[in-house]
C-alpha cells in the first residue's frame, strides 16, 4: 500500500464507481441508517408521486418537475459522497484481495508437508514457509529464522527478522519469506486474519457508527423532527388564513431545512478520517479507536527511538585525578574496539584515532551478561563497560573508586550514562554516553501542551537521567526504571482521575498495558501479542506517529462539528428564501422578508432547493480532506471554526442562493 | 433617555441585587453542611435520605400531583368552604382543572378574573400557595440539577429542597416586598369588598382583598396570575410608579439569582457569568425591540386626530407610559412570569413579537428554576456541536455528552416545538379557535399562538381578545401547561441522572471551555437557532403579517 496519494478527490476512476454505487444506494435498507436522508428519500417519492398526479391532471409541470429532480438530487448527492469516500478505500482493498487470493501453504504433517490453499488452514497448523514462499495465513514463527519482505502490509520493501522466540516471531498473512526457512504456527482462523480485517477496513465494510456519530445522528434526526412540527402545522396556519400551500412546495421547505447537508456527509466524514489514517500507515481496529485518539489527554512515549535517538553517543572522556586525557581516550578507544554497538562506534569516533588494532592484540566482545569490552594486549586488559560491570572486575584503590562515583553521579543528574574504563588494577576515568534527544520534539511537545495533552515519557533508566532527559526534552512528567507493571499501574491512575490516554508498544510484556490504554498502537514488528491488544497497529513501527494519530482523530470529530454547524446555520437563508416566497399569497405584504429580492416564489424555493442539494457535491472535498487543523488550544480552535463555519454558514447561502435565483430566472426554468 | 434610564433602573437594579440573592440562595438550598434547618425541615418532611434522580424525581411528581389534587377540591368546593364572603358560586369543571393545572405548572394562566369568580380561600389557600410550592419545586429541581452536574453522588432529597426554597427563600423574600407594596398603597385585607358611593351618587362595589400577599409571590415566583382579572394594570393590584418599579424588579428577581446559585452550586462562577451574560443579551435586545416599536404610532389610532408623539397608548396604563408596558411585557415573558402590565393585545404588532419570543425561548432568565435549567437543555446541544468543533467527544463540565443526554435535550426541545405549534396548528385550523378570536387575520392567529406559548413556557399571560374561556381552551391548554412544566423537568434530570453514571473526564487546554465569550456566542447562536427558527414560520403568519400589512 502507497502510504501517500495525491490523487484529487474527483479522479475519474472513483467517480464512475461511485455514481453507479450511488443509485444502488438508493436500497431503502442501506437508505435507513443514516435518518435525515432516508426522510428526505421519502418525501421525494411523494412528490414524485404527487408530479405524476400533476401530469395527469394538469398543473405546474415544469416547476414540480424541478422540485423532484434536486430532491431526488440531493439522496444521490449524499449517496455518491459516502460511495466516493468508500471507493478511495476499495482499490487498495482489491489489491490487498488479490494478494490473498492466491495464497498456499506447506502444512506439515509429522515429517510430511502437503501444500494446500490458505482457506484450509486452521488456527494451530503448523506451516513451512520456505525462500520465495508467500506466508499464508498469520502466525508466530515456532522454528527457525528468516528474512521477510512486508511490503504488501507495510509498503516498506527493506526486508525485517523474523525468528522463532522474543518480540519478533510474528508474521503476517501475504508477506513474502525471502531467505532461510522458518516454521509458522497458524494463529487466526480463515477468514479472520490480518489481511482480513485490512480488507474490511479499507473497505469500510465493517464500519459501525461511533458513539459520537449516534448522538450526532440523534440530534440531526431530533432537529428534522422539530423541523417536520414546523413545516407540518403549516397547512393548518393557512387555512387559517384562508389559503393553501401546495404540498411540494411544503416538501421543499421541510427538505432546505433538515440537516441535509452534514446528514449525507457524515458517513463520508467517518471513512475519510479512518482512510487518512491508513494513508499514514496506521491501521485502526474501529472507528471507536479513531474517535478515542481525539479525546487523548495523556501521551505514554518510550524515551528511546520516541523521544531521544534509538542510540546514545559518547560526547566526553572524563580522567580522575593523576591520569592525563590522551591516556583515557587511547584506552577507551582500545576496549570500544571489541564494542559493535552504536555506543561503541561513537567512543571510536570521538577518540579520533582510528580503527586500528594493535599487533597480537585479543578482542574482548561486548555482550549483555558481561557489560563490558575491552582488549587483551600480552597480560594488559583494557576494559569499558557499564560502572558496576567494570568496578567488579577487580578490587580497585577505593580514593579511585570514589572519585569515579562522585564522576557518575554527575553525569547521571546530566541525563547521561557513564561507561567506567580500567586498565588493568588502574581505575582511568569515564566515559560521558549522552541520550541525544531528537531535533524538534521539544516543539511537538510544546504544541500538545497547547492543546492539552500531557506527555509522559517511559524509561528504564534511573530517576536521575529520566529527570534530565525529561526536562531536555520538555515533557510533562516521566516514569523512571519503568517495568510493565508501572506502565500499568500508571495508566490506570490517569484513567481513574478521568484522563484517556494513549501508548505504544511492540513486547508481548506491553499487551496488558496495550490492552487497558484507551488508544494503544502495536508497532507491526511486535509480537502477536501486542497487536491482538492494541486497537492500532503502525506498520512502520514509528512511535513518534502517536502525535499525528491524535491530530487525525480531533480532525475528524472537528470536520463533523464545523460541518453540523455550516448545516445548521445555512437555515437562516433558506427561511428568509422560502418564507416570503410561500406566504406572500397568504398576505402580500410579507414579500418584505424577500431580502435577497429573489425573482419570483418558484425561483425562491428552487432556488433555496438548489443550493441545498450543490453544497453537497461543493463540501465533499473538505469532508473528504477534514477541515484544516493545527495544534492550538480548544478556545482558539473554536473561535476559528465558529467564524468561518457559522459565520461562514449564515452568509454564503445568501449569496449562494441570490446567485442561483438569477441563473434560474435568467434561464426562465421559474 | 427617560427610555434608558427606567429600563436601566429596573434590569441594572435587578442584576445588581440578584448577586447577593444568588448567594443567599445557594446558601438556602444547599449548605455545605446541615444546619439546623436541615434539621427541622428533616424533621416535618418526615424523610432525609439522599436521593438518585429517580427517587428525587418520582418524589416531585408525586408531591406535584398532591398540589394538583388539593386546588381541584378547593376550587371545585368552594361554594361550600369558609373564608367566602363575597358568596362566590361553583365554578365550570373545565376552568377547575385549568386553573389547578395552571397554579401547579407555576402557569397561572387565567380564564377567569379572580375578583369575580373566585373566594377568598381559593385565591389564598387553593391559588396563593400554589404560587409558593410551584415555585419552590422549581427551585428545588434546579438545585438537584445542580448538584448532578456537580458530580454530587446525591441529588440531595426533594421534600428537603422543597422546604428550604418555600421557607427560606420564597416567604422572607415576598414578605419584605409585601410589606414595600403595602407602604406603596395596595390593600390587605380579607374583609369583602368595599361599598362606595361615587361623587354622582352612585354606588359602586370596589373588590379588593389580601392584594399585597398574593402580589408579591405572584411576581417572585414567576407566577403572574393576577389577584384582580386585569392584573397588574388595576389600579389597587399596582397603585404607583414605585410599586410598578418594584413588581418589575420582583419579576426577574429570582430567575436572576437562580442562575448565580447554579454557579455557586457547581462552583462555576465565571461559567454563570456567562450563562447571566447570554440571558442579558436577549433580554435587552428584546427589550429595545419592543420599546423602539412601541415608541411608533398605533393602527387603531390612524386617522384619529390624536397626538402620537407619546408612541402607541392603546391598553397601556397611562401613569407608566409607552416604556413601561412594553418592558413589562417583555420581562414577564423572558421569565414565565405572565403578570401583564399593558394590554398585549393592544401592543403594535412587532412589540408583539417580543414576548412570544421570550416564551418560545423560554430561557431567558425563563421561570423560577426551570429558566435555568431550560438553559441547561440548550447547554447540552451548544456543548455538543461545539465540542465537536474543538475535535474532541464533546464534554461539558468533564461530563461527556453522548447519544443519551443529546436525546432528552433534544426531546425537550422538540415538545415545547409541537406543545405550541400543534396546538396553535389545531386550534387555528379548525373551529375550536376560530370561533373564538376576536378579530380575524393575522391578529387573530397571534392570540391562539401566543396562549399556547403561554400555557407551554408556563407563563400564563394572555393575549387577550381571545375568547380562552371555552371547554375546549381550558382542557387543552391545561394539557400543555402540565406536560410544558413536567417534561424539562423529567428530561434534564434524566440527562444528570446518565451523566453522573458516567465516568468524568479530566479538563485540560484542550476540552471545550464554557467560561469565555466564545461559549456564550456558540450558546446564543443554539438557542437562536435550535429556540427561535423552529417559530419564525408561525411568528411570520402572525406578528409579521399583521406588520407588514399595516398600512
Amino acid at each position: 500500500m502507497s502510504s501517500t496519494s495525491n490523487r484529487s478527490v474527483f479522479s475519474a476512476d472513483l467517480v464512475g464507481p461511485a455514481l453507479w454505487q450511488s443509485v444502488v444506494k438508493l436500497d431503502p435498507r442501506q437508505l435507513v441508517r443514516n435518518p435525515v436522508m432516508f426522510t428526505t428519500a421519502a418525501v421525494a417519492l411523494l412528490a414524485t408521486v404527487l408530479f405524476v398526479r400533476t401530469v395527469l391532471v394538469g398543473g405546474d409541470v415544469l416547476f414540480q418537475a424541478q422540485i423532484v429532480f434536486w430532491l431526488w438530487l440531493t439522496v444521490l448527492f449524499g449517496n455518491f459522497a459516502e460511495a466516493l469516500a468508500e471507493g478511495r478505500g476499495k482499490a487498495q482493498a482489491a489489491a490487498l484481495r488479490s494478494t490473498k487470493a492466491e495464497l498456499r501453504g506447506k502444512r506439515v504433517k509429522g515429517d510430511a508437508t502437503q501444500e494446500v490453499p490458505a482457506s484450509e488452514l486452521r488456527k494451530g497448523d503448523v506451516v513451512l514457509v520456505e525462500t520465495g514462499d508467500p506466508i499464508p495465513a498469520d502466525g508466530e514463527v515456532i522454528e527457525g529464522v528468516a528474512s521477510v519482505n512486508e511490503a504488501a502490509i507495510t509498503g516498506e520493501s527493506a526486508p525485517v527478522i523474523r525468528e522463532a522466540g522474543g518480540d519478533r516471531s510474528a508474521v503476517t498473512a501475504g508477506t513474502r519469506v525471502i531467505s532461510d526457512w522458518i516454521k509458522v504456527r497458524v494463529t487466526v482462523e480463515p477468514g479472520t486474519g490480518f489481511l482480513d480485517r485490512m480488507i474490511a477496513l479499507v473497505e469500510g465494510a465493517s464500519r459501525a457508527k461511533t458513539p459520537n456519530e449516534i448522538a450526532l445522528t440523534v440530534l440531526l434526526t431530533g432537529l428534522t423532527l422539530i423541523f417536520l412540527i414546523a413545516v407540518g402545522t403549516l397547512p393548518a396556519f393557512a387555512a387559517y388564513a384562508g389559503g393553501t400551500i401546495a404540498v411540494p412546495v411544503l416538501i421543499a421547505l421541510f427538505v432546505a431545512l433538515i440537516p441535509t447537508t452534514i446528514s449525507a456527509l457524515l458517513s463520508a466524514i467517518g471513512i475519510a478520517g479512518m482512510d487518512r489514517l491508513i494513508r499514514f500507515n496506521v491501521l485502526a481496529k474501529s472507528g471507536r479507536a479513531v474517535e478515542a485518539a481525539g479525546d487523548i489527554d495523556t501521551l505514554l512515549l518510550d524515551k528511546t527511538g520516541t523521544i531521544t535517538l534509538g542510540d546514545r553517543q559518547a560526547t566526553e572522556f572524563l580522567p580522575l585525578s593523576g591520569i592525563r586525557d590522551a591516556e583515557l581516550m587511547e584506552a577507551s578507544r582500545l576496549s570500544s574496539l571489541g564494542d559493535e554497538t552504536p555506543e561503541g562506534r561513537s567512543i571510536i569516533a570521538l577518540a579520533g584515532r582510528g580503527e586500528a588494532t594493535p599487533e597480537g592484540a585479543e578482542v574482548v566482545g561486548f555482550t549483555a551478561q558481561t557489560r563490558v569490552s575491552g582488549l587483551d594486549i600480552g597480560t594488559r586488559r583494557v576494559r569499558k563497560g557499564a560502572v558496576d560491570a567494570v568496578l567488579k572486575l577487580h578490587a580497585f584503590e577505593p580514593a579511585a573508586v570514589r572519585e569515579l562515583r562522585a564522576l557518575t553521579e554527575r553525569i547521571a543528574r546530566a541525563g547521561g550514562t557513564p561507561l567506567a574504563v580500567a586498565d588493568g588494577e588502574r581505575l582511568l576515568g569515564v566515559i560521558h554516553l549522552k541520550d541525544i534527544v531528537k531535533s524538534g520534539i521539544k516543539e511537538r511537545f510544546a504544541e500538545l501542551r497547547r492543546m492539552g495533552i500531557r506527555t509522559v515519557m517511559i524509561t528504564g533508566d534511573n530517576a536521575l537521567t529520566a529527570a534530565a532527559i525529561a526536562a531536555e526534552a520538555g515533557v510533562d512528567d516521566f516514569l523512571a526504571e519503568a517495568t510493565p507493571e508501572d506502565k500499568l499501574e500508571l495508566i490506570r491512575k490517569e484513567q481513574s482521575g478521568g484522563k484517556l490516554v494513549a501508548m505504544c508498544g511492540d513486547g508481548t510484556n506491553d499487551a496488558p498495558a496495550l490492552a487497558q490504554s484507551d488508544v494503544g498502537v502495536a508497532m507491526n514488528t511486535g509480537t502477536q501479542a501486542a497487536r491482538e491488544a492494541g486497537n492500532m497497529v503502525d506498520l512502520d513501527n514509528n512511535p513518534t506517529k502517536l502525535i499525528e494519530i491524535v491530530g487525525i482523530g480531533k480532525q475528524l470529530l472537528m470536520t463533523r462539528g464545523a460541518l453540523t454547524t455550516f448545516s445548521i446555520s445555512n437555515d437562516v437563508a433558506k427561511y428568509f428564501a422560502i418564507l416570503p416566497a410561500i406566504f406572500v399569497a397568504l398576505y402580500p405584504g410579507l414579500g418584505a422578508l424577500n431580502v435577497m429580492g429573489l425573482a419570483s416564489p418558484e425561483s425562491a424555493i428552487l432556488s433555496a432547493l438548489i443550493f441545498n442539494a450543490l453544497i453537497i457535491p461543493l463540501l465533499v472535498p473538505l469532508a473528504l480532506r477534514g477541515v484544516a487543523y493545527r495544534p492550538q488550544s480548544a478556545a482558539r480552535q473554536l473561535v476559528r471554526n465558529l467564524v468561518l463555519y457559522g459565520a461562514g454558514g449564515l452568509i454564503a447561502p445568501f449569496l449562494g442562493i441570490k446567485l442561483i435565483d438569477l441563473a434560474v430566472s435568467g434561464l426562465g426554468l421559474a | 433617555m427617560d427610555h434608558i434610564l427606567l429600563v436601566s433602573l429596573i434590569v441594572g437594579g435587578a442584576a445588581l441585587l440578584s448577586f447577593p440573592l444568588g448567594r443567599y440562595m445557594a446558601w438556602a438550598m444547599d449548605p455545605q453542611s446541615p444546619n439546623r434547618w436541615t434539621t427541622l425541615f428533616c424533621k416535618i418532611g418526615g424523610a432525609s435520605d439522599e436521593q438518585d434522580w429517580k427517587r428525587y424525581l418520582v418524589t416531585l411528581l408525586v408531591f406535584n400531583a398532591v398540589m394538583f389534587t388539593v386546588t381541584f377540591a378547593i376550587l371545585a368546593l368552594q361554594q361550600w368552604l369558609p373564608l367566602n364572603p363575597d358568596g362566590k358560586g361553583a365554578l365550570d369543571p373545565t376552568l377547575v382543572f385549568n386553573t389547578a393545572a395552571s397554579f401547579t405548572t407555576n402557569t397561572n394562566l387565567q380564564h377567569y378574573s379572580g375578583e369575580v369568580s373566585m373566594s377568598y380561600l381559593s385565591q389564598l389557600a387553593g391559588l396563593m400557595w400554589l404560587q409558593f410550592v410551584s415555585a419552590a419545586t422549581g427551585i428545588a429541581a434546579l438545585a438537584a440539577t445542580a448538584r448532578g452536574i456537580a458530580g454530587r453522588a446525591s441529588l440531595g432529597n426533594f421534600l428537603i429542597d422543597v422546604q428550604r426554597a418555600s421557607f427560606l427563600v420564597l416567604l422572607p423574600v415576598a414578605a419584605v416586598v409585601a410589606l414595600l407594596m403595602v407602604f406603596g398603597g395596595m390593600p390587605m385585607t380579607l374583609k369583602g369588598a368595599a361599598e362606595a358611593t361615587t361623587l354622582e351618587g352612585a354606588a359602586q362595589t370596589i373588590a379588593r382583598g389580601p392584594v399585597a400577599a398574593f402580589l408579591a409571590i405572584k411576581q417572585l415566583g414567576t407566577n403572574g396570575g393576577g389577584f384582580f382579572g386585569p392584573n397588574a394594570t388595576h389600579p389597587l393590584e399596582n397603585p404607583t410608579f414605585w410599586t410598578n418599579a418594584l413588581a418589575m424588579v420582583a419579576i426577574v428577581l429570582i430567575p436572576m439569582a437562580c442562575v448565580w446559585m447554579f454557579g455557586r452550586i457547581l462552583g462555576r462562577m465565571r461559567h454563570a457569568s456567562v450563562i447571566f451574560a447570554v440571558m442579558a443579551v436577549f433580554l435587552l435586545v428584546k427589550i429595545t425591540g419592543s420599546v423602539a416599536f412601541e415608541s411608533g404610532p398605533t393602527p387603531a389610532f390612524a386617522g384619529l386626530p390624536v397626538s402620537e408623539a407619546t408612541g402607541n397608548l392603546e391598553g397601556k396604563e397611562l401613569r407608566f407610559g409607552a416604556t413601561g408596558g412594553p418592558l413589562w411585557a417583555v420581562l414577564t415573558t423572558a421569565t414565565s412570569n405572565g403578570s401583564v402590565g399593558a394590554m398585549h393585545d393592544s401592543l403594535n404588532p412587532l412589540t408583539g413579537l417580543m414576548p412570544m419570543i421570550g416564551m418560545w425561548l423560554n430561557a431567558t432568565f425563563g421561570g423560577v428554576g426551570v429558566g435555568m435549567i431550560n438553559m441547561f437543555l440548550y447547554i447540552v446541544v451548544a456543548v455538543f456541536v461545539a465540542g465537536m468543533m474543538v475535535g474532541r467527544t464533546p464534554e461539558y463540565l468533564g461530563h461527556r455528552i453522548e447519544a443519551k443526554e443529546v436525546r432528552f435535550a433534544i426531546l425537550a426541545l422538540f415538545a415545547h416545538a409541537i406543545l405550541i405549534l400543534g396546538g396553535t396548528a389545531l386550534f387555528a385550523g379548525t373551529a375550536l379557535g376560530q370561533a373564538t378570536v376576536q378579530e380575524a387575520g393575522p391578529h387573530g392567529f397571534s392570540e391562539i399562538l401566543y396562549e399556547f406559548s403561554s400555557a407551554a413556557a408556563n407563563n400564563g399571560s394572555g393575549f387577550e381578545g381571545l375568547g380562552d374561556g371555552t371547554g375546549a381552551w381550558n382542557i387543552a391548554t391545561g394539557i400543555v401547561m402540565l406536560l410544558g412544566r413536567y417534561l424539562p423537568i423529567i428530561l434534564p434530570l434524566a440527562i444528570v441522572g446518565s451523566l453522573t453514571a458516567k465516568r468524568r473526564a479530566a479538563e485540560s487546554a484542550g476540552t471545550l471551555g464554557v467560561e469565555d465569550a466564545t461559549f456564550g456566542t456558540m450558546l446564543a447562536l443554539t438557542v437562536v437557532i435550535f429556540g427561535a427558527l423552529t417559530f419564525l414560520p408561525a411568528a411570520a403568519l402572525g406578528p409579521l403579517a399583521e406588520h407588514f400589512s399595516l398600512p
